[in-house]
């Protein structure tokens, strides 16, 4: 199953763990900042209805 | 139903959060069927090796990052005719999804470059160009982050993108301008004497459908955010101005 990646195996397999790291922070950071301002807003509205 | 319905934010938000689901999965099914057709189930280049399993990666990643900055390029122009905020802020929702793929492109690049040119880097019209489209990617988020106003912050970045759109232009057709240069054409192309085999063409355009519904996706819920952010600093002011 796996490929016989040669001599060129390390090559590969970095560009892809290379790759895939950037792509995986950059979902995380995205909903990470995603979810921090979304609660923020909430109890930001929440509050201004509170005190009028 | 006109486009500029989704101008509103709130509209914007209701119709994007219907949609991104579907992005999201569709996006998440592609990239991971295109990557492990590729990986697994390819032969190697006769020349290249293994090596050629990184185009699966590289050449997707290159196309979002143009294609990245001409979204912005159309959102800015938008804001700047029509005033919208949403356009506004979708085009610096972009910018960093935008740069993430110039420096996938760069890296697979360097890596895929070191055994096949012998070098890491080469000052190449193409390479060059990617490089300074990254500068602009920086100094376009920089410029946001850097002013405060969030009207004026789209005027500056506005203009930043129209000039930032000459290496977008560069980064796509520098090897057909200057042809020279170490980098190789276009891989996928309507010539079939140029294109690539399509034992590597076919899982090549399920990775490239996959990056571009992952760029919706991710675009779509950072200007979701943006919007959100966008509120708060309304609500702050006007808190501030009643106390």
């Amino acid at each position: 199953m796996w490929p016989d990646l040669g001599k060129y195996g390390e090559t590969v397999l970095s560009a892809y763990a290379a790759s895939l790291l950037l792509l995986g922070v950059l979902v995380v950071l995205t909903l990470w900042r995603g979810k921090r301002v979304r609660r923020i807003m909430e109890d930001l509205e929440q509050r201004m209805r509170r005190d009028g | 139903m006109s486009i500029w319905e989704y101008a509103n934010p709130r509209k914007f938000l209701q119709s994007s959060e219907r949609v991104m689901p579907v992005l999201w999965l569709s996006s998440g099914v592609l990239i991971s069927v295109g990557l492990i057709w590729g990986f697994f189930f390819t032969p190697d280049d006769y020349r290249q090796g293994s090596t050629v399993k990184i185009i699966f990666l590289h050449v997707p990643a290159a196309l979002m990052a143009i294609n990245a900055w001409f979204m912005m390029l159309v959102a800015s122009l938008i804001w700047v005719v029509r005033r919208h905020h949403v356009s506004a802020l979708a085009a610096k929702a972009a910018a960093p999804v935008g740069i993430v793929m110039t420096l996938i492109a760069l890296a697979t690049g360097a890596i895929w470059g070191q055994p096949m040119w012998g070098t890491w880097w080469a000052w190449d019209p193409r390479l060059t160009s990617f490089l300074v489209l990254f500068l602009f990617y920086l100094g376009y988020i920089a410029l946001w982050e850097a002013i405060d106003n969030p009207d004026t912050a789209a005027d500056l970045t506005a203009i930043l993108c129209l000039v930032g759109t000459v290496f977008a232009v560069l980064s796509r057709y520098a090897v057909n301008f200057w042809n020279q240069g170490l980098h190789q054409g276009a891989s996928l192309s309507l010539d079939e004497k140029e294109n690539v085999a399509d034992a590597f063409s076919n899982p090549l355009y399920v990775c490239m459908a996959g990056f571009a519904l992952f760029f919706l996706a991710l675009v779509f819920y950072r200007t979701g955010t943006e919007i959100r952010a966008r509120r708060i600093k309304a609500l702050l002011a006007r808190q501030r101005q009643e106390a």
